[in-house]
């Protein structure tokens, strides 16, 4: 099982994420991808830019135990989650999820699952900065329910 | 007597103007809602921002942690709104 997890302001290339998460690898039939992305509105108001904290220490561990219940109920070699933090813009890549496994369906299922518990546990914050001044940003119900798929 | 550092971040670290202190507390397994009880007399901002009802989640080190769980001494007890990332 590969695990790579890394919180970082820089931007990330996919391509080469994916090469290196696969690379070697024999046994890998699929990866599946989710890149997550700034957008230039949010209810409806523009957004000038984004800024993304999180809680050094918990963050990382807290995206390791996600990839590893991933691993518990889906049959999947390994797993790369970059997370960006600091200032973003509106287009600018914000997460990767890219899950590696024998087949295409339990790649498909862990990438989703690990995205909807990212955005119900890992401690990350938002704060968009608008034209009329800064917001947090508040947590979705869509995403507690998105999460609460994958426990019935 | 027990020492904890408490941790806050995000709306909660802007209402209090800082990021985190370090707490004695004169009891000797005090729980997280002990600690709450504590910071609510403190007044505004905290009795608001940490008021029943609002939206607060904790961790006692890097843990989600519930009111009941139990402190000791050199815990780092952090207080956050619902995470927001992705």
């Amino acid at each position: 099982m590969t695990v790579c997890v890394r919180v970082q302001q820089e931007d990330f290339d996919v391509g080469a994420e994916v090469t290196a998460l696969r690379e070697g690898d024999g046994r890998v039939g699929a990866v599946a991808v989710f890149v997550g992305m700034v957008r230039d509105v949010s209810e409806e108001t523009n957004i000038v830019a984004m800024t993304l904290e999180h809680y050094p220490g918990m963050t990382e561990k807290s995206l390791i135990r996600i990839i590893e219940e991933a691993q518990r109920r889906f049959a999947i070699l390994g797993a790369t989650v970059i997370h960006r933090v600091g200032t973003l813009r509106p287009l600018d890549q914000i997460v990767l999820i890219a899950v590696k496994s024998e087949h295409r369906g339990e790649a498909f299922d862990a990438c989703r699952f690990i995205i909807d518990y990212l955005k119900t546990e890992a401690p990350f914050w938002k704060q968009e900065v608008t034209p009329d001044g800064t917001r947090w940003v508040n947590a979705r119900v869509s995403d507690d329910a998105a999460r609460s798929r994958w426990e019935s | 007597m027990i020492s904890l550092r408490l941790v806050y971040l995000a709306r909660l670290r802007e209402a209090f103007e800082i990021s985190g202190e370090t707490l004695e507390i004169p009891a000797e397994s005090p729980t997280v809602g002990d600690v709450v009880a504590l910071l609510r007399e403190r007044g505004a901002p905290w009795s608001y921002e940490l008021a029943e009802g609002r939206a607060v989640r904790v961790a006692v080190n890097h843990e989600m942690a519930g009111l009941h769980t139990s402190l000791r001494t050199h815990d780092e007890l952090a207080f956050f709104p619902p995470v927001t990332g992705g």
